[in-house]
């Protein structure tokens, strides 16, 4: 891809002997915001991981994740350190352990810029109180000597977009960043993070279960099951022409708010996602596929013209 | 219209916080505030609100857990403690870990002191929820979240409660499986003659499943009525606004 914030090639992860990213192959186009679809098990939050290098101890990460003409996962920890925080940041899932509870929040937001941009405590705690500000928490300037227990969900989820933003990042990795949210929260946080990427001019990857909030903020797709990128595509193609079973499972499982179901039954994908170690050979989801034959013992590749799909039986 | 098993009158639960300031009296955090509907016999009720709206505390109270600070909770039928069974939103920490799954479905049986075949019982119970017989001699951890969610329900059929209360029973779940246990709480609710109360910050998990909806905020319940005619035309403007903070897909593809 030609202007491509990050171009991930073969990506593998590999836990205990085992392949849970089993060499995937996407590209961040610049700019834009690429959802990254995937249940538990799936994946998607070890992908986010190996990129940032955060990798928990024993695991390992294969492949090429080119940043510019950077490999991040040959570089050494001290130039991570460097692009951590600056160029690339990330924004986890539950505010409450991924901030540090004995530090007020100014002094976490203003923490980027005084190790990255070499800013003095006074600047930074200015610079922190805007970008509190920024982030939409009430009273920011009182705001910054609180400490995470003492603001709501929401408050300390625009906590974590605040630092995240702080030194203008050029790929911002959300990893189900309103999951633990309540939706009303769930949909300001949503708007919140879109305007400010777009205000940054940053590339997101949102790493999500939930298919609408992708199609609400995102404007291209990876769909992941048991370590592999099975659809990917412009999230009106994906959402508007789902290909792979998989996905077109996961569009069925979002019941309709407007009508009743034919048959009073919620549409469900048989069984459940297998344990790391438990998926098939070849195509990981045959086990649970309606259309799976004797082919889909060997993994199908990614192909397709844009819109992408490995599978042996698409639907058209 | 049937009659109600359980009446809830004006309740009203307060908690004290912990101190702030040494020489000023603790203040209190008023969970429930005036909390007052029939769950009628037979139908499936869902309740509805984001977290601190009092869903939880509610369920305590007609779990007889804890009292109220005002109000009453009447529960017309026999025993509480046998014909009212719960289950919990997150089927991990509520299975105890060094159980086997045939010892943890058949517990409160045996805690209750019921009569029976117990053998049958099992048998009949993991059938029930979709589970093989040979799973009883498993441990929770060998189950994926799903099916850990169907030994939980098992467990909580095993004394066959009239009442089921499901405090977001698929919230912690897969998406792919939420749809099956959701099912199975309906065909459950059929095969058992059970009334069902159904917890959930999701509006979506109750539009099928539930007869009518409480929808509930800051300990108050703002609205309740038909599901179909609180998805239609919400009264209340903080139902409207919990119904369009639902994300949705903008386009849907076919349907396979």
């Amino acid at each position: 891809m030609k202007d491509a914030t990050l171009e991930v090639r073969h990506l593998t992860v590999t836990v205990g002997g085992m392949r849970a990213v089993r060499g995937i192959t996407f590209a961040l186009p610049r700019g834009r915001r690429t959802g990254l679809i995937g249940e538990s098990g799936s994946g998607k939050t070890l992908t986010a991981l190996a990129i940032m290098g955060l990798l928990p101890e024993g695991l390992t990460a294969g492949g090429v994740a080119m940043y510019g003409a950077e490999d991040l996962l040959s570089l050494p920890d001290s130039r991570l350190c460097e692009l951590r925080g600056d160029r690339l940041a990330m924004v986890f899932q539950e505010p409450m352990t991924a901030l540090n509870p004995v530090m007020p929040v100014g002094a976490q937001v203003a923490e980027p810029l005084r190790v990255h941009r070499g800013l003095s405590r006074r600047d930074a705690t200015l610079e922190a109180a805007r970008l509190l500000e920024r982030v939409q928490i009430p009273n920011a300037a009182e705001r910054l000597r609180a400490y995470p227990h003492q603001l709501s969900g929401g408050q300390r989820q625009r906590a974590m977009i605040a630092m995240a933003i702080a030194c203008s990042p050029d790929l911002l990795i959300a990893d189900e960043p309103t999951t633990a949210l309540d939706v009303t929260v769930q949909a300001q946080v949503l708007a919140l993070l879109g305007r400010l990427v777009d205000e940054e001019g940053a590339t997101l990857l949102l790493i999500t279960h939930d298919l609408p909030v992708v199609d609400q903020l995102c404007d291209r797709v990876l769909v992941m099951y048991g370590g592999w990128i099975v659809e990917e595509g412009e999230t009106d193609e994906v959402f508007g022409r789902p290909r792979h079973p998989y996905t077109v499972g996961l569009m069925d499982a979002i019941p309709p708010l407007d009508e009743d179901l034919p048959d009073g039954r919620l549409r469900a994908i048989a069984g459940s996602v297998p344990g790391l170690g438990e998926f098939p050979s070849g195509c990981p989801f045959r086990t649970r596929c309606p259309r799976a034959d004797d082919a889909c013992a060997v993994m199908p590749p990614l192909a397709g013209d844009g819109h992408l799909v490995a599978c042996w039986h698409p639907f058209a | 219209m049937s009659e109600p098993v359980f009446e809830v009158r004006d309740l009203t639960r307060r908690y004290r916080l912990p101190r702030t300031a040494l020489l000023q009296p603790p203040r209190t955090l008023t969970a429930l505030r005036g909390v007052s509907f029939d769950l009628r016999r037979g139908e499936s009720l869902g309740i509805v609100g984001e977290s601190g709206s009092g869903k939880s505390t509610l369920l305590r109270l007609m779990l007889s857990l804890e009292r109220p600070d005002e109000g009453t909770v009447t529960y017309h039928g026999g025993s509480l403690r046998r014909e009212v069974q719960i289950v919990f939103q997150d089927p991990v920490s509520a299975l105890d870990p060094r159980m086997r799954v045939a010892d943890l479905v058949l517990e409160p049986v045996r805690v209750l002191r019921l009569p029976g075949d117990h053998p049958a019982m099992l048998a009949e119970l993991m059938h029930a929820v979709g589970l093989s017989a040979a799973a009883g001699r498993r441990f929770p951890h060998e189950f994926s979240g799903g099916q850990r969610q169907r030994i939980a329900i098992a467990r909580a059929l095993a004394p066959r409660p009239r009442v089921l209360l499901a405090d977001e029973p698929v919230s912690a779940l897969d998406v792919s499986v939420r749809a099956q246990i959701l099912n199975l709480l309906l065909d459950l609710r059929a095969g058992y003659d059970l009334t069902l109360v159904l917890v959930a910050h999701d509006l979506s998990v109750v539009r099928h499943t539930c007869d009518r909806v409480l929808v509930m905020r800051a300990g108050e319940v703002v609205e309740v009525g038909d599901t179909r005619t609180i998805f239609r035309s919400p009264r209340h403007p903080y139902t409207r606004a919990l119904l369009e903070s639902i994300p949705r897909l903008r386009t849907r593809g076919p349907v396979a």
